[in-house]
This record gives structure tokens, C-alpha cells and sequence, in this order.
């Protein structure tokens, strides 16, 4: 107790080591307590600390490491996760597509192995090894946006491989965009945010956050409400509404005509 | 030939021969109908089950019409027309039905031949008609008067003219329209639909912008057309990646790229972009074009690689086009 016992007498040269030491702890912890939070700007639970970094990073040496490198700088089976940020990390493993089981044309959607925390935990702790995107907020993800707006930038942006309702659709040798149905605001944001696997980057300059919101708006709004043309036949457009035409119309037809021709018993 | 078989070939032009043995009316089969009074009654009740089928169904459509209004809702289309049509659609079945099951199992069945009549008209018939023509012929002046005649075929002949003119409204020329799109030297490339200029610094690695030029937007005759032409893809792409010719290196900025977005086949925007095979697929016919190496053809119909457009940044950091495309967009046509 240096400090105390000094208190009342002529300060010790120890005591401005003592008082710089503590200046840079606070300076330093601040600065990265501020950071992460940045990092990850919580959806759901409380703000990343460093306890959820130190837990996260056992978890990845774990379950990501093999792959992905002890410090995540990347690995010949796996890219580098140094600046990927918390966003990216939060959608492959919530979504279950981290970690992979396989390799394949691409990772698909499945059960995420993590719980809701330990996916948090992760993210924190990826988050912290480099600048990236962090997890958006819940006002960010919010479907109060301008469903028409969203449903333009849809069209324009995304329809061409997720289908202008957002059903999906097939890409090059055995890849495809998934169906946006049922999944969730958050990691729709995400995926726009950081781009996973063959998707492109849609960055803050391309969509900016409001236009994120609105195309989040629209997709709420399809998924809401019925087609108004009838049964949508998973949306899948006109080879499966021509199959359908071909098949029951045309197989209907022909039924109708060999019973006009045939005589009555 | 029989007497019987030249009955049947009475109005043909040929006879053959060697045709196929005509096999004649098959035997006739008695119906349920015909030998019970049990079935007769029973397929009677069926015809007006059918017909009673067909009432419910108008008053369906009826009860449907007030039952599924249509309001502001866009969604209430839907029951609106699937029960108005599901209820018109009974109505006018049931009535078909009902009328083709009544004539099937009630009305007479016995197999009936009519032979055709001679097409050849009887010699007094076509001497009348002789006549006819030439009383007509004398009474008119036809044959006598040239003057009129001539005059007549002159009009006749030049009324279908004025329709070879009406095929002028096929074009007009498109001229050289096909060859330029709106880029010029420094027109920034703008995000589509907003317009908004894009800067260099904000074009991402695996980012890809949709793009038209700055000013589109507010173009207020023929915005559609100029879009078909000028819309481009633009992507960043690590700059080791990009395999480029020598005359074309300078087309690039610091790995970023752009491409027209017309598909060269049939015009498709070509917009299903793979950020991490660089591979760009056409949705309409899978054309596939390689963005690393000029967006040269690698699957598909397409027979020629995108249109790149030259770009480079102005003084505040913008991308902006060098020039025009240096080729038409867009499929080929004739002249290409």
C-alpha cells in the first residue's frame, strides 16, 4: 500500500510510474472495451466483454481451429478470419452452415451446433481479431422500412439469383441461392453485410442502411401476405407453372376428350 | 370395285385401288340403358344430378361474389377469382357434362353411314350456270367494253399499293442507335435506380455494384431504352486475379471492373455473380462469362464475351467511364 502509505508525505518517484501504469490500463482497457462494443453491436444480449472473448476463443481453438487456424489466420482447407467481424461469423454459425461438415459445391443450411451464447461468444472473439463488419442492432434489422423502396433495390440487387420473392434459385455447378423464406431479419442483414460464400459484398456504399431495412421490409411484406395471382407454386416461376399447365390442364383436357369419344356402356 | 364400296367413295377425287379394306360399321353394341329399366332411370337421374350440379354451381359463384369482396387488400384477388371462377366454371360443366351423358347413355345409339352426294352438278344445273355468266357478260359490256375493263384491272391492281408504304412503320432506321449507349468520357457511374455516384474507395473486394450512368435517372423520354443499353456490372476483384491484355490493362482500377450487363446472346441482364469463382451467370440460358479473364464465354449459348467498359477515377475520387463501349452491347444483329 505504497499509495496510502505516502498519502500525507512528499510523493515517491514510484508514484508517477504508479499513476501512468494505471493512466494506460484504463486508456487501453477503454479503448478496447469501446472497440469491441463497436465490434459487435449487440442484437440480442449484453455488450461483448473480455470474459466473452476469452470464452469464444476456447471454443474456436475447439471447433474452428483445425481448419481455420489457431489465431484464425487461415489454413489450406480454410480462409483467413483475421477482419471477417462478428457479423459474419454470428450468420455461419447460427445459420449451422460453420462449422462444415463437408465439402461440397457449397455449405448448406443445417441445425447450428452452438447455443445462442456460445454463437455470441464466437462472434466476440472473431470480432476482436480484426476491423470488420459488426452485428447489427435490433433497430438496424427493424422491418419499418419502406416495403416498395426494398422491393426495387430487391429487384435490382438480389432477384436475379434469389428469385424476385426472395425463393431462391440455382447458380453454376451444383451452388444456389438459397430461399429468404423464413430466415431470419438478422442474418438477412448479415449476409448483405458481409457476403458468405459465393454471395457478393453489398458494403454500407452499395445498400446503405436504410436500404438494407427497406429490402428487409419487403421481404417481410412477401412473406406476409398470399400471392394475390393464387397458389404460388414455390414461386419458382414458369417452368414449374408450364409443368403445371402441361401436366393437370393439358392431362384434364385429354381426359375430358376420350370420354366424349368413348360409348356408353 | 363393289356398288357399295363407290357409294362411300362417291365425293372423292381419287379412288384407290389398293386402298385399305374399308372395314365397315363395327356391330352394334346394346347399351345398359337400352336393356335395363333400372339403368335407364339411374342415368337419367346422373343427367339431372348433373344439371342440378351445374345450378349449385351459379349460386355458388353467387354466394362466392359477396362472400370474398374485393377490397384495398391486394391479397383478396386471390378467393375473389379462384371461387367466382371455381363457381362459373361448375355452372357451365355441370351443363356440358350433363348434356354429352344424356345424349351417351339415353338418346339413340344405332350407327349411321351418309354417303356424300355427288359434288358433280346435274348437266342442266351447269348449263343454267353457263348461261347466267353470259347474260351477265352481255348485259354488263364486260367483254365489250375495253375502256372499262382496262380502267378496272388498272384499280384493282393499284389498291394493294398503299400497303407496301404502310410497311415503312416497321422502322424506323435504327441507324447507329445499337452501336452507342450513354457513356461518353467522364460520366460517373452511378447506383442503380438512385443514381447516386460511386467512389472508388467504396467499391469493396467481392463487392458487386448495379450500375447506370449518372444521369440516367432523370432522364424523362426513352429512360427504359438507355437502360436496356448502358445498365453495366461493376466488381472488385484482387488485382492478381485479373487476367487482362495488354491494350486493355488500363480499362481497369486497381482491380475494379466493369461489364455491360446485357447478355451478348439474347439480352438478358446478366447479373448472378459468384464472388468467389468470378464466374457470371445468365439466368435465362446459363451462359456463364469468366470476370477474371475479360468476361470471355465459358458455358452456354452466348457466343461473344460481355462489353467492358473502359473506367477510371476523376479528381474527387469517382469512377468514371473513358468512353463509350467500344463494341455494341446486347446480341448480335445483322450488321455485327
Amino acid at each position: 500500500m505504497a499509495f496510502a502509505k505516502n498519502r500525507n508525505s512528499r510523493r515517491s518517484p514510484l508514484a508517477a510510474i504508479f499513476v501512468i501504469g494505471i493512466g494506460l490500463a484504463l486508456t487501453g482497457g477503454g479503448y478496447a472495451a469501446a472497440t469491441a462494443t463497436v465490434e459487435a453491436t449487440k442484437p440480442v444480449s449484453a455488450a461483448v466483454d473480455a470474459v466473452q472473448v476469452e470464452e469464444g476463443k476456447k471454443l474456436f481453438l475447439a471447433n474452428c481451429a483445425s481448419c481455420h487456424g489457431s489465431n484464425g489466420e487461415g489454413t489450406d482447407a480454410a480462409p483467413s478470419l483475421i477482419g471477417v467481424g462478428a457479423a459474419a461469423t454470428e450468420f455461419q454459425v447460427a445459420t449451422g452452415r460453420m462449422p462444415g461438415q463437408a465439402s461440397g459445391p457449397q455449405l448448406e443450411k443445417k441445425a447450428p451446433q452452438f447455443t445462442q451464447e456460445q454463437t455470441l461468444q464466437l462472434a466476440a472473439y472473431v470480432g476482436s481479431l480484426g476491423d470488420g463488419p459488426g452485428i447489427p442492432t435490433e433497430a438496424q434489422i427493424m422491418a419499418n422500412g419502406d416495403s416498395t423502396r426494398g422491393g426495387e433495390l430487391f429487384r435490382i440487387n438480389c432477384a436475379m439469383c434469389h428469385n424476385a420473392v426472395g425463393a431462391g434459385g440455382a447458380l453454376t455447378e451444383g451452388k444456389f441461392a438459397p430461399s429468404l423464406k423464413g430466415v431470419s431479419a438478422l442474418h438477412v442483414y448479415e449476409a448483405m453485410l458481409t457476403g458468405p460464400q459465393n454471395m457478393p459484398v453489398f458494403n454500407d456504399a452499395n445498400l446503405t442502411p436504410q436500404d438494407k431495412k427497406d429490402i428487409i421490409t419487403y421481404l417481410k411484406f412477401v412473406e406476409d401476405n398470399p400471392s394475390a395471382g393464387g397458389y404460388e407454386l414455390a414461386a419458382l416461376g414458369p417452368v414449374v407453372e408450364g409443368l403445371f399447365a402441361w401436366v393437370f390442364a393439358l392431362g384434364g383436357i385429354i381426359a375430358i376428350t376420350i370420354w366424349l369419344g368413348a360409348k356408353s356402356n | 370395285m363393289s356398288e357399295k364400296e363407290h357409294d362411300y367413295a362417291g365425293g372423292l377425287a381419287v379412288v384407290a385401288k389398293d386402298a385399305v379394306k374399308d372395314p365397315g360399321i363395327e356391330p352394334h353394341r346394346v347399351r345398359m340403358t337400352d336393356k335395363s329399366v333400372k339403368h335407364e332411370k339411374a342415368a337419367a337421374r346422373q343427367v339431372a344430378a348433373l344439371f342440378l350440379v351445374s345450378v349449385f354451381g351459379s349460386a355458388f359463384a353467387i354466394w362466392a361474389y359477396f362472400a370474398f369482396p374485393l377490397t384495398e387488400e391486394l391479397g383478396t384477388v386471390r378467393n375473389n377469382t379462384l371461387f367466382l371462377g371455381l363457381g362459373i366454371t361448375l355452372g357451365l360443366f355441370g351443363i356440358g357434362i350433363g348434356a354429352v351423358h344424356w345424349a351417351k347413355t339415353l338418346m339413340p345409339d344405332n350407327e349411321v353411314a351418309e354417303a356424300r352426294h355427288q359434288t358433280r352438278g346435274s348437266d342442266e344445273v351447269r348449263a343454267r350456270a353457263v348461261e347466267i355468266i353470259k347474260l351477265a357478260d352481255s348485259e354488263s359490256g364486260f367483254s365489250r367494253r375495253k375502256l372499262i375493263r382496262r380502267s378496272l384491272y388498272g384499280a384493282l391492281a393499284a389498291f394493294p399499293l398503299p400497303a407496301i408504304f404502310l410497311f415503312g412503320d416497321l422502322g424506323p432506321d435504327p441507324k447507329d442507335t445499337l452501336r452507342h449507349t450513354m457513356w461518353k468520357k467522364g460520366t460517373r457511374l452511378a447506383l442503380d435506380p438512385t443514381g447516386t455516384p460511386i467512389k472508388a474507395a467504396d467499391v469493396t473486394l467481392g463487392s458487386v455494384f448495379h450500375v447506370i450512368p449518372e444521369g440516367l435517372a432523370e432522364l424523362e423520354h426513352h429512360k427504359l431504352e438507355e437502360k436496356a443499353k448502358a445498365a453495366v456490372l461493376l466488381v472488385r476483384l484482387d488485382p492478381a486475379d485479373l487476367k487482362e491484355r495488354d491494350e486493355r490493362k488500363s480499362w481497369s482500377y486497381d482491380g475494379i471492373v466493369a461489364y455491360s450487363k446485357i447478355c451478348t446472346h439474347v439480352g438478358c441482364p446478366v447479373a448472378l455473380y459468384e464472388q468467389q469463382t468470378h464466374h457470371l451467370l445468365c439466368p435465362c440460358h446459363q451462359s456463364t462469362f469468366d470476370v477474371t479473364e475479360e468476361c470471355k464465354v465459358i458455358f452456354g449459348p452466348a457466343s461473344r464475351p460481355l462489353p467492358q467498359l473502359p473506367i477510371t477515377v476523376d479528381a474527387e475520387g469517382y469512377l468514371v467511364a473513358q468512353s463509350d463501349f467500344n463494341e455494341p452491347v446486347g446480341p448480335s444483329f445483322w450488321e455485327r
